[in-house]
């Protein structure tokens, strides 16, 4: 559609507008930085556009890691860390202290390792079940299809909306008169109570989680297969291969790389769930879907004892199995040289 | 055709075949699976509060068409009623006795006429109830909250283009010592995600004084190592020679910055822009530790705290819902081929 003068001469008219505002603010900001160029000279100007950058990173990034370390080794319910009682390691002794690891029953932070449980049983479904559905999707996205761009983008929406809503769209449709029990019943089943029923609700945790977030990884491995020669696949039709035996021999090793860093990638996300989970079961039925990080928010900051101490020595453990992570994922990185930052 | 054939095949050769009715059955599937729930929202938060806990629930928010009768307070509820002469008509219910009801004639309430309840069935219609978003605007603090995220993903957005671009300008443009270490740092960083530093930056956000303060959620996650990342690889392909031409007219490092080097970085702050919007607008765990008094919540928040009340008001919540993804879904789907390059080509999550 052409669109009206009218309308193009608003359109001119807000983009002057944007840049006056721009030119205005930037204006504005050089009046403090101009000075400094002449105060330290053009060698130093390089650190003044850092400033900003690094002393945010500084205070909200880096100092917290050493100030978690620290908390993680004093006690108490102080707020500010010079108030807090030095107490070592007691609280990872604490948090270690279990009469048998397999049973979180006779631990005394039980709570701890009931949520190191699930957010095992989580991590290994939900990885698994992403990486496969996504594969699936991205080798069916990647077939000659019309509209890929359209069904690509179906795939890819729910990755932008928030983990609120997400839970909420799914809280709605999974509640005991909700949609789904309604189609059960429409059937022949019986109707199921999904979110108050432990098994059930880290199943349908998973699930939601799957789609909410498969969108991502399909993009990723679709760019993957779509960087794989063409010629590669002439080549093992020539030699007469059958569609099994090019996609074993041809398409899956050449996808590894992508895969990897897939798998790492949603690895490392689903270690650090909460938010989706938190809101469509807040962790129950009891604590059967507690994740880790919410183990961590509520020790230190939703009960009434804010146990600041016990909370930063669990996520400077969460911290750790990150790190491993991220390092296994840097080596795969530099092997494959992936299309990936 | 077999299932190893469906994998591999790109080309049809000759009309459809099986693996093509298998891949779009598939992405129909697909269709259903990931818009389905999201419709399932849109249309149940136009429902009437009734309309809701109607078990099985109507695909469609019906509900019962009433009339305004003359004599009656309230508007009476309409039903088809055949009568005992085998003519229907359209009859207003003042109220049921048992099996029996008590029924006027709209046109003519002088007369209440009592008609078996097997014989009416209730007159339903189309109905949209715009009152679950406006409701929840008047009554309760959800404007607030939507301020509040208005004023979080804008006030975010701009500090982090700003804050970003410059660090990148520096890190692309100038060779200095430390350069290395201070962008290998920045990448470090990647790896701290906030999860894991919760506790100490809640304590610095405490000394600070910025507890329950949007500027306690918004200065946090200003500087982000991706969009560092996103913009140096940009700005490495702008010419330096263009920056030397702008010192040769005497403009100074800033108006370089300025004036030179982001006009040429439009594209990749555009990336940048959307993806904090994305963050920001859909942010959680932070603004939930850091507000705790309703009247700085963000609408992420706002909406869990009103979810999560005793007696679920879930009419309210469901339009509620739908007001909160709103915004992205059309942001998403004026950008999606940008958005979707874009992701792939980068690895961000949006």
């Amino acid at each position: 559609m052409e669109p009206s003068a009218a309308s193009r001469g608003l359109g001119t008219l807000l983009g002057r507008a944007a840049e006056a505002v721009y030119a205005f603010v930037m204006g504005l900001l050089g009046l403090v930085v101009e000075p400094l160029q002449r105060l330290l000279g053009v060698r130093r100007m390089p650190w003044v556009f850092l400033l900003p950058n690094l002393s945010i990173f500084g205070l909200f990034v880096l100092f917290p890691v050493f100030l978690n370390l620290y908390v993680s080794l004093t006690g108490g319910t102080q707020l500010f860390p010079q108030d807090r009682p030095f107490v070592g390691l007691a609280n990872y002794e604490r948090l270690f202290d279990c009469g048998s690891y397999a049973d979180p029953n006779s631990c005394v932070e039980d709570r701890f390792w009931r949520a190191v449980r699930n957010t095992t049983t989580f991590v290994v479904f939900q990885v698994g079940g992403m990486v496969l559905v996504s594969l699936v999707t991205a080798v069916v996205l990647n077939r000659r299809i019309r509209f890929r761009s359209f069904f690509r983008s179906v795939y890819f929406y729910p990755v932008l909306l928030s983990p609120v809503v997400v839970a909420l769209i799914w809280k709605w449709i999974l509640q005991r008169d909700g949609a789904l029990n309604a189609l059960l019943i429409g059937v022949g089943l019986e109707p199921v109570n999904f979110l108050l029923d432990g098994r059930w609700a880290m199943t349908w945790v998973i699930v939601v989680s799957v789609w909410a977030h498969m969108g991502f990884y399909t993009l990723i491995l679709l760019a993957g297969l779509q960087s794989i020669p063409a010629e590669l696949y002439d080549a093992a039709a020539i030699d007469g291969a059958d569609g099994w035996r090019t996609f074993r021999s041809v398409t899956l090793p050449l996808l590894m790389p992508t895969m990897m860093v897939v798998l790492v990638l949603a690895l490392i996300r689903a270690v650090q769930t909460f938010d989706e989970v938190y809101v469509l079961t807040g962790g129950g039925p009891g604590t059967a879907t507690m994740m880790i990080v919410q183990y961590i928010y509520q020790t230190g900051f939703a009960t009434q004892v804010q146990r600041f101490g016990l909370a930063a020595a669990a996520s400077v453990l969460l911290g750790l199995v990150l790190l491993v992570a991220t390092l296994v994922q840097l080596r795969v990185g530099r092997r494959t040289e992936g299309h990936l930052a | 055709m077999s299932v190893g054939a469906f994998l591999t095949r790109r080309r049809g050769r000759c009309g459809p075949d099986v693996s093509d009715v298998l891949t779009y059955a598939y992405l129909a599937v697909g269709v259903i699976v990931m818009f389905g729930p999201v419709a399932w929202l849109v249309l149940s938060s136009f429902k009437t509060p009734a309309g809701l806990v109607e078990f099985p629930p109507s695909l469609l928010p019906m509900a019962p068409l009433t009339a305004e009768v003359e004599g009656y307070d309230r508007p009476l509820p309409l039903y088809d009623v055949t009568l005992p002469d085998g003519t229907t008509a359209r009859l207003a219910q003042v109220r049921r006795v048992g099996l029996e009801a008590q029924m006027v004639d709209p046109d003519d309430p002088g007369e209440v006429l009592r008609v078996p309840v097997a014989d009416r069935t209730e007159v339903r219609s189309l109905q949209f109830r715009f009152e679950n978003y406006t409701e929840p605007l008047q009554r309760f603090n959800f404007l607030t909250y939507l301020k509040n995220s208005v004023f979080v993903t804008v006030t975010a957005t701009l500090i982090t283009l700003v804050v970003n671009s410059m660090a990148a300008f520096a890190l692309a443009k100038y060779r200095f010592r430390g350069r290395n270490a201070v962008f290998l740092v920045i990448l470090g960083t990647l790896m701290i995600p906030l999860s894991v530093v919760l506790v100490p930056v809640y304590l610095v956000i405490m000394q600070v004084g910025w507890v329950n303060n949007l500027w306690g959620v918004i200065i946090p996650g200003a500087a982000t190592p991706t969009g560092v990342f996103l913009l140096r690889q940009y700005m490495l392909t702008i010419p330096d020679e263009l920056m030397d031409a702008a010192r040769m007219d005497g403009a100074s490092e800033w108006r370089i910055y300025w004036q030179v080097v982001l006009p040429l970085a439009a594209p990749a702050l555009a990336v940048l822009a959307i993806f904090s919007v994305m963050w920001r607008w859909n942010d959680f765990l932070w603004p939930l530790i850091v507000l705790t008094r309703s009247e700085y919540f963000t609408l992420q928040v706002g909406l869990n705290a009103f979810q999560g009340e005793l007696n679920v008001q879930w009419h309210y919540v469901l339009a509620m819902t739908v007001l909160t993804l709103l915004p992205i879904t059309l942001v998403f789907s004026f950008l999606q081929r940008f958005i979707t390059t874009g992701v792939a080509s980068t690895g961000v999550k949006g």
